[in-house]
């Protein structure tokens, strides 16, 4: 023990500075922010602008250039009815893919939040966490043969004599196909199967916070369990939810690997923003292409801020 | 009529007993302190009414009707919860109305009911806050104006006071004995605080390891104790040997309050051990003859201190014996 009561300042640059820091803490909070401020102002939204500046040039016919001139020229070719296909075609699946995510995630999440307890619980997380440990590629080509015409799926069918519904849904006009890996359902099963660990941890984290007493309060107050569900329930779980489809809803909109592979074969938006930007040449309608999901984003949040998402945070 | 009566009723969590052939009877319009311990199986017993819990064994009815079976939502019971599990995504006004939208009331009138169970508690005009903006105090009436608005036939309080500052909770105190007068309704009141029980409660159960110790009026509770446990648990007793006392017989026991122990410079020797101010009293605790026991004496005047003898003395008749050891 020291004798006296103020131990004398310790030594080193270190030390010193911190000391230094202690006595200035708006510093400290300083240098906290600085990498962050760095990282998202240069690094992200710098160069999410320089996108958007590219998507206002247009490209010259002719000579395949680049013309650096502010024009709508390129955001016009959007509407073409070639394009526009290629957007409503992928908003659409990306909407499916999320509405299915969630219903199919949230009694896995309920069950993760409210009864799993110790083996359960990790038996849980490495079940939802397991899948994206192994290549993307990996799953989406296993899909590829599962889905395939004389694939594990036909075949389970088959075998329980529902060969009929199989050759049903296929016969349907749109989403059907020669086989499943061919068709639209094909592409959703897959898009569904990648993304739907990424709607479950969300969701189960909001479902987390929704204390036990609330959802007895309601049955206490003479809820049945479906008004419970719609009126207590799923308001506290939506800001899981609506954050589980921003991941589902945009990996979808943007991905371009899983409709090349399996599908249809006509294109999504991530596949026109690849070739536009490779074989094309075309970085301007490239540009354009990518700024739509980000504005399709920013009015979805937009909307579910207004009906209240948000409120229970 | 009873309000709530139990037959025989159980509830048990795997080997885990945590009711245990409980027999009660609450009457109509009564208010009902359920006191005990943690663990005792007195919260269990109110969730048991709620609907939450369904009886291992046993009866249950409510007014008469058989509610062993029923899920809570078909219960005409109301709980005040003890951190108030108020709904964070609706104001107070939506909260207080919600067991009325539910059974599908009008907007219009359910909001009138709502104001009118608002001013009721003393919060008229605060419907549009949201629940988290309000204090602790502010939640608790909310809950109970959440309760109370669907004029239930009995009204659950799961230690409904328990987060709150001393103040507040007197003032909540008399509050509930007020509301529950003036609607006539049946209170069942959980809590571990006995002088709460005591000050509050027309009658008390006293509760420990799923068992009810005692029922009766407060008055039954503390001036005769049915065991040993409850002369412990309800306003720390002096659990002594009979013959020590002076009221009974070698091998039973007596209990005697501190309170009702005098200093006497005529009576028994006894020496101070320690000593604690409590502002109007003064709790001693004393050794005679190797037994010790605590007594609370006026703060007034010369008070011995740690190590002085003093003499002290009792009036038998304040003794109460409780039998033979348990």
């Amino acid at each position: 023990m020291s004798d006296t009561a103020i131990l004398p300042p310790r030594s080193g640059v270190v030390a010193r500075a911190v000391d230094w820091m202690i006595r200035h803490p708006a510093m400290f909070t300083f240098l906290l922010v600085l990498p962050i401020t760095l990282w998202l102002g240069i690094v992200y939204i710098g160069s999410l602008l320089a996108l958007l500046v590219q998507s206002f040039y247009s490209i010259d016919e002719f000579s395949g250039l680049v013309v650096p001139e502010f024009t709508l020229a390129t955001y016009a070719e959007l509407l073409r009815p070639s394009n526009f296909a290629i957007i409503l075609r992928t908003v659409t699946m990306a909407a499916c893919v999320t509405v299915a995510s969630a219903v199919i995630a949230f009694p896995i999440a309920y069950f993760a939040a409210r009864y799993a307890r110790g083996g359960w619980k990790a038996l849980f997380y490495i079940g939802v966490m397991l899948p994206l440990w192994s290549s993307y590629l990996v799953k989406v080509y296993a899909w590829k043969l599962v889905l395939a015409k004389e694939g594990i799926l036909s075949w389970a069918f088959a075998k329980l004599h529902l060969g009929w519904l199989l050759d049903a849904i296929l016969a349907l006009p749109v989403v059907g196909g020669n086989s499943l890996s061919v068709s639209y359902t094909g592409t959703f099963i897959v898009f569904v199967y990648i993304w739907l660990p990424y709607m479950i941890i969300p969701v189960q984290a909001a479902l987390e916070r929704v204390p036990g007493a609330m959802i007895e309060a309601a049955s206490d107050l003479g809820a049945t369990p479906g008004q419970s569900f719609r009126m207590v329930l799923l308001p506290l779980a939506l800001p899981g939810i609506v954050a589980g489809s921003i991941f589902t809803f945009s990996l979808t909109l943007g991905d371009y690997i899983v409709p090349q592979i399996i599908g249809s074969g006509r294109l999504f938006i991530g596949q026109a923003v690849y070739m536009q930007q490779g074989t094309a040449g075309n970085i301007p309608l490239a540009a354009a292409f990518t700024v739509v999901p980000i504005a399709i984003m920013g009015v979805y949040l937009w909307g579910a801020r207004r009906m209240g998402a948000f409120d229970a945070l | 009529m009873q309000a709530v009566s139990f037959r025989g009723v159980s509830r048990h969590f795997g080997t885990v007993r945590a009711v245990d052939d409980v027999d009660l009877d609450i009457a109509d319009g009564e208010f009902f302190a359920m006191l005990g311990p943690s663990g005792s199986g007195k919260t269990t017993c109110l969730r048991l009414i709620a609907g939450f819990e369904q009886p291992t064994a046993g009866e249950i009815a409510i007014c008469g009707e058989q509610a062993a079976g029923m899920p809570p939502y078909r219960r005409n019971v109301n709980t005040v919860f003890q951190n108030y599990a108020l709904f964070p995504h609706m104001n107070v006004r939506d909260n207080v109305a919600f067991g009325l939208r539910v059974k599908g009331i009008g907007r219009a009138e359910r909001h009138c009911a709502a104001e009118e169970a608002l001013a009721m508690v003393e919060l008229a005009g605060f419907g549009d806050r949201r629940a988290a903006a309000l204090s602790g105090g502010q939640r608790q009436r909310v809950a109970l104006a959440r309760a109370l608005v669907n004029k239930p036939k009995v009204l659950l309080l799961d230690e409904p006071l328990g987060a709150l500052d001393l103040k507040l909770r007197e003032q909540m105190q008399e509050e509930l004995r007020r509301l529950q007068r003036a609607l006539g309704l049946t209170f069942v009141f959980v809590t571990h605080d006995q002088e709460e029980a005591l000050s509050m409660a027309d009658r008390v159960a006293v509760f420990a390891e799923g068992r009810i110790q005692q029922v009766g009026t407060p008055e039954d509770i503390y001036r005769r104790p049915a065991s040993r446990f409850v002369a412990d648990f309800v306003g720390s007793s002096n659990v002594l040997p009979a013959d020590f006392v002076g009221v009974g017989r070698a091998g039973d026991w007596a209990s005697l309050r501190p309170e009702d122990i005098t200093l006497d410079p005529a009576g028994r020797e006894a020496e101070v051990t320690s000593r604690a101010y409590h502002g109007r009293v003064v709790k001693l605790g004393l050794n005679v003859a190797g037994q010790g026991l605590t007594m609370l004496a006026p703060a007034s005047g010369d008070l011995p201190r740690p190590g002085d003898r003093v003499g002290i003395a009792w009036p038998l008749e304040k003794a109460h014996l409780l039998g033979p050891a348990t």
